[in-house]
């Protein structure tokens, strides 16, 4: 190890085990969060089911990318789960248009206050959800990528550079970022340009007016889920390329997802993107270990002892939850002035 | 068809509760009366429990999705209170920990006054984290220290010693605190606001109590709590319960030879001292029970009482006669949260053991709501009902699925692999079960079994 | 026959009747106002002649056609109209995507409509690319009538679109009103600025407790003595 000051390596290293990670970890969040935003904005309830049917989702992958291994459709270099993606779409389409019809649909047209008893059936719907996720592929953890793990190794970065310090590129990482921004985009061209996703944030911003205008809202609420099924899928299958999938720490998702929401601001697309990064790099930067980062900028002298770690990783979700509180004790509107009170 | 009707809309709430009991003495001759009062015993914690969501939930509306962590409190008072302090630890970092957290605290306290007074955002920031790493630096000092005195049996401070019964106070006061922090936050903004954050602070309690083994021992659990009743043991050996015991089984025993008879006996005590100790189990439950019934009766038809309801009837009218709506929630949502608390330990007691791993969301959040909305939100009665109907069925329905399972074995050739797997799996159909249970409520029966009478005035 | 007619209408809330056998009529190129006291039943009047309520008894009649049984789509469709009182604009929508959405269940080319919106609010079209929650309250009305234009509807039905506006502004609205008028439509509102409102009228209903107390031009509404004492404060 260098005896001198080093900013490159630094950064190296704090690229590969901060930057990296976070801005994937962010890009799950962001999908998951859009998911939460788009049943709020158009349903009117925060789906606390969404950890869960995050697990589902992903369930479908693994189960199709399973079979589709046996058989040997594969292609190589490429994780089977990403072929499997649009048959688990499928799945997850029919699941989350079912659970609509039989569960949420009613509260719809008797007019509940919708939130109230959205959360209360979306709570139902997330025991009902996470007992088949569980039944089906147990509690434990377990991975399911295979194909190339990296798209370049630590040992390839330094071969290429000649740094002490290398980078990898996970095949995970990488995945996840380029298809969060194509679905972003896409979502976000949707919204805005076509005729449709026009309607949609019509019936988001004023329901009566946008029944008035002629606007269908069964199929509004139609596509609100298929779009729900698209991201929720995605963002599912990504995290467990890139974490592994335990239902357990899906469910917990939960935390750091409605996190995400809250402090862009309820309902605001972008928000929720902004939020989902800001909560991913402060899990990231609060608990990792800064001693070899430090050890690379000080001199010798001042080289730490301890790991100086802020936060240790076990409270990773307190992390979320903290954010959560300070959000809303200081602007509870979050970033870009969400709604702060039920109608 | 009419008539039976009538009789039912009159008496619904006595013959609820009769059926219930006739369910429970059918177990406890069919299967065994430990079993049976095993389930009352568990049915009253729960009911408590549901008692304390029932006036968040019912009375308010307020949104509870972190019961779990409440009642993770109260078991973490029964440890710190009732346990007998482990000396060794204490001199080996007692000091430093009690150091390094009045020093986390005075951190605190000066963040927020300086905050209030205006100072400088930056600068109060440095302040708060400088001080956080202090605290850190000596709070991980300590922890090692302590948690280092013979880990395999202590490891952790231990308790203050005192009286079981104190920690059913402590624990509903540690609910009503966090209770306190998180309404002062959230309430008066958006209900998901209380539900999200209750389900944060729930789990993050749980994070602390798995992972700071210098307080609770962590993973390792906490072994032999002192309880309020007499010990099995205790019971066997002493002379006047066998005397009783000898009396009650005296035709059975009379039947027998002498030798016999001192056999016989013998295990007739030892029966009957486990359904001794349940059974005082029982009456205080039920004590504490009708104590927390009656006092939210008194509360409930009190000046407070009135005020409380006339803003559940109507929010909006209520606001508009100028009561102050997010301070009444407050109150309510700390009180239920405190019985809450008090539950938890009750249930720690109980159990004489402290397992940070038997807290599942499932278990306690999830069950006490289906209680609450199965019985009916807002009646009381209506959700010590649903207490012992939703525990009665969780408890059938482990050993239902697993029958389930076996007589579709017959069926299936002997050592089949999707057979081991459902025995495996069966019993995470639970969640299924429950959750569908909740949705079938909700949708065809929204005021549950016992709906609140007035609830429309 | 007025080309959009309602006649002898009946109809409750639950038990509560609020209409009895109440009749009003608008012509093409006509403005029609109904005024009345709180309660009288004026914005019924309206749901019932857009189907959001249903009439116990009495028909609807457009152009001739019964259309008591269509529903608020199939009305629409056939040339209604309607702002409501509030909340009468996509508030997070630019002033072009609101006229849009107006025009969404319309097949054909919908630009020649935005283009006649914009002729008759040009206020609107330099503001096109603007949010609707940013206009002021007279034109993010101009957005509601345009909205409802955007059908090309032969009939607009107004709930009191004066309601909490200055006095400024309500002149404003009142000429947007007759603006609308001018361009073939038949308008049909209800007002509770009486006095301002049938100075503007062609007809008037004065409606108390859900039946016609007085009809007849605004003019002679405003004029004769009774209507003037009761209903518009001497």
């Amino acid at each position: 190890m260098s005896e001198s000051i080093d900013i490159i390596n630094a950064f190296a290293l704090l690229t590969n085990f901060v930057i990296l990670p976070a801005l994937s970890y962010g890009s799950q969040l962001a999908l998951g969060a859009l998911a939460v935003t788009l049943v709020y904005s158009i349903l009117r309830f925060s789906n606390f089911a969404q950890g869960d049917s995050m697990a589902f989702g992903t369930m479908l992958t693994i189960i199709i990318s399973g079979y589709m291994i046996s058989r040997g459709w594969t292609i190589t270099g490429v994780p089977t789960a990403l072929l499997a993606i649009p048959m688990a779409l499928i799945g997850m389409s029919i699941y989350l248009l079912t659970m609509d019809r039989l569960v949420y649909r009613y509260y719809r047209k008797i007019k509940a206050k919708q939130n109230i008893i959205g959360i209360t059936a979306s709570i139902g719907v997330m025991f009902v959800t996470g007992g088949i996720v569980r039944f089906v592929l147990g509690a434990s953890a377990q991975r399911f990528g295979d194909g190339e793990r990296f798209i370049f190794s630590v040992r390839e970065f330094k071969a290429f550079t000649g740094l002490e310090q290398g980078i990898a590129l996970k095949t995970s990482q990488f995945l996840t970022i380029t298809v969060a921004i194509l679905l972003v985009s896409f979502l976000f061209y949707f919204l805005q340009r076509t005729k449709t996703g026009k309607a949609m944030r019509a019936y988001s911003d004023n329901t009566e007016l946008a029944l008035l205008s002629g606007i269908d809202p069964d199929k509004v609420v139609r596509i609100t889920w298929l779009l729900v099924a698209l991201f929720t899928t995605i963002a599912g299958t990504l995290y467990g390329l890139d974490k592994g999938f335990a239902p357990q720490q899906y469910h917990l998702l939960l935390l750091p997802i409605f996190a995400s929401v809250i402090v862009g601001g309820i309902g605001s697309p972008i928000g929720a993107i902004a939020g989902a990064f800001l909560v991913a790099f402060s899990e990231i930067l609060l608990t990792y270990a800064y001693k070899k980062f430090l050890i690379y900028l000080l001199p010798l002298s001042m080289h730490p002892n301890s790991l100086v770690q802020l936060i240790g990783t076990e409270y990773k979700y307190a992390i979320s939850f903290v954010i959560l509180v300070i959000v809303l004790i200081i602007k509870p509107t979050g970033l870009f002035k969400g709604k702060v009170l039920d109608e | 068809m009419n008539n039976i009707n009538n009789v039912w809309e009159l008496y619904k709430t006595p013959i609820s509760f009769v059926i219930m009991g006739l369910v429970l003495l059918f177990v406890g001759f069919n299967q065994s009366w430990a079993l049976a009062l095993g389930i009352i015993n568990l049915s009253l914690i729960s009911a408590i429990m549901a008692l304390g969501v029932n006036i968040q939930w019912g009375y308010a509306g307020l949104f509870n999705v972190g019961i779990m962590g409440f009642a993770a409190l109260g078991g973490v008072s029964v440890v710190l209170i009732a346990q007998q302090p482990v000396t060794e630890a204490i001199d080996a970092g007692g000091m430093k920990m009690l150091f390094s957290l009045i020093f986390g605290a005075v951190t605190i306290i000066v963040g927020v006054l300086l905050n209030r007074r205006g100072v400088n955002k930056w600068l109060t920031a440095l302040i708060v984290v400088i001080g956080y790493l202090i605290t850190r630096y000596y709070f991980s000092e300590a922890a090692g220290l302590i948690e280092k005195v013979n880990p395999a049996i202590t490891g952790y401070l231990g308790g203050f010693g005192l009286p079981v019964a104190f920690s059913w106070v402590v624990g509903g006061l540690a609910a009503a605190g966090a209770a306190w922090w998180i309404g002062k936050i959230t309430l008066g903004l958006r209900a998901d606001y209380l539900a999200i954050a209750t389900l944060g602070i729930s789990e993050i309690i749980l994070y602390v109590i798995k992972n700071e083994d210098w307080l609770v021992r962590g993973l390792k659990n906490v072994y032999g709590l002192p309880r309020p009743v007499a010990y099995e043991l205790d019971m066997q050996k002493s002379e006047w319960f066998q005397n009783i015991v000898a009396w009650i089984h005296r035709i059975e025993l009379n039947l027998l030879s002498e030798t016999q008879k001192a056999v016989q006996l013998t295990d007739y005590v030892r029966d009957a001292a486990v359904v001794y100790v349940k059974l005082s189990y029982t009456g205080l439950f039920v004590l504490i029970l009708a104590a927390f019934i009656v006092l939210s009766n008194l509360a409930l038809n009190s000046p407070w009482g009135r005020k409380v309801r006339a803003i559940r009837d109507n929010e909006v009218a209520a606001s508009a006669m100028g009561k102050n709506i997010t301070r009444q929630h407050l109150q309510i949502f700390v009180l239920g949260s405190a019985i809450v608390g008090v539950a938890g330990a009750l249930l720690v007691t109980y159990d004489g053991i402290f397992i940070p791993t038997a807290y599942q969301p499932l278990r306690f959040t999830f069950l006490i709501w289906v209680m609450v909305i199965l019985g009916g939100s807002g009646n009381n009665m209506g959700s010590i009902l649903g207490a012992f109907i939703i525990w009665f069925m969780w408890i059938q329905s482990g050993p239902m699925g697993l029958w389930l399972v076996e007589m579709l074995g017959n069926y299936i050739q002997e050592g089949n692999t999707s057979l081991e797997f459902l025995e495996d799996r069966v019993h995470y159909l639970r969640l299924v079960f429950m959750g569908t249970i909740l949705l079938l409520i909700m949708r065809f029966s929204p005021g549950g079994i016992l709906p609140e009478k007035n609830k429309e005035l | 026959m007025a080309y959009l007619e309602g006649n002898n209408l009946v109809a409750s809330y639950g038990v509560v009747p609020i209409l009895h056998e109440c009749s009003v009529g608008v012509e093409k190129g006509e403005l029609a106002v109904i005024v009345g006291p709180n309660g009288a039943g004026k914005s019924t009047v309206m749901r019932v002649l857009l189907g959001m309520l249903e009439a116990t008894s009495g028909s609807v009649t457009l152009d001739g056609k019964d259309i008591s049984m269509l529903s608020t789509q199939d009305r629409i469709n056939h040339g209604l109209a309607f702002v409501p009182q509030t909340k009468n604009v996509f508030p997070s929508m630019t002033v072009e995507e609101n006229l849009e959405m107006g025009g969404f269940i319309r097949e054909d080319d919908i630009n020649k409509t935005i283009d006649e919106v914009y002729e008759l609010f040009p206020i609107l079209h330099e503001k096109r690319k603007q949010l609707a929650m940013q206009l002021s309250g007279g034109q993010r009305q101009q957005v509601a009538f345009g909205r409802a234009m955007m059908t090309k509807p032969s009939v607009m039905l107004l709930d009191e679109p004066t309601a909490g506006v200055s006095p400024i502004v309500m002149d404003e609205i009142f000429s947007n009103i007759l603006d609308v008028k001018k361009a073939g439509m038949a308008v049909l509102m209800v007002e509770q600025n009486a006095q301002q409102a049938l100075n503007i009228a062609d007809k008037g209903y004065v409606l108390v407790s859900g039946r016609n107390e007085h009809t007849g031009t605004g003019r002679d509404l405003i004029n004769d003595p009774i209507v003037r004492k009761k209903f518009l404060g001497g």
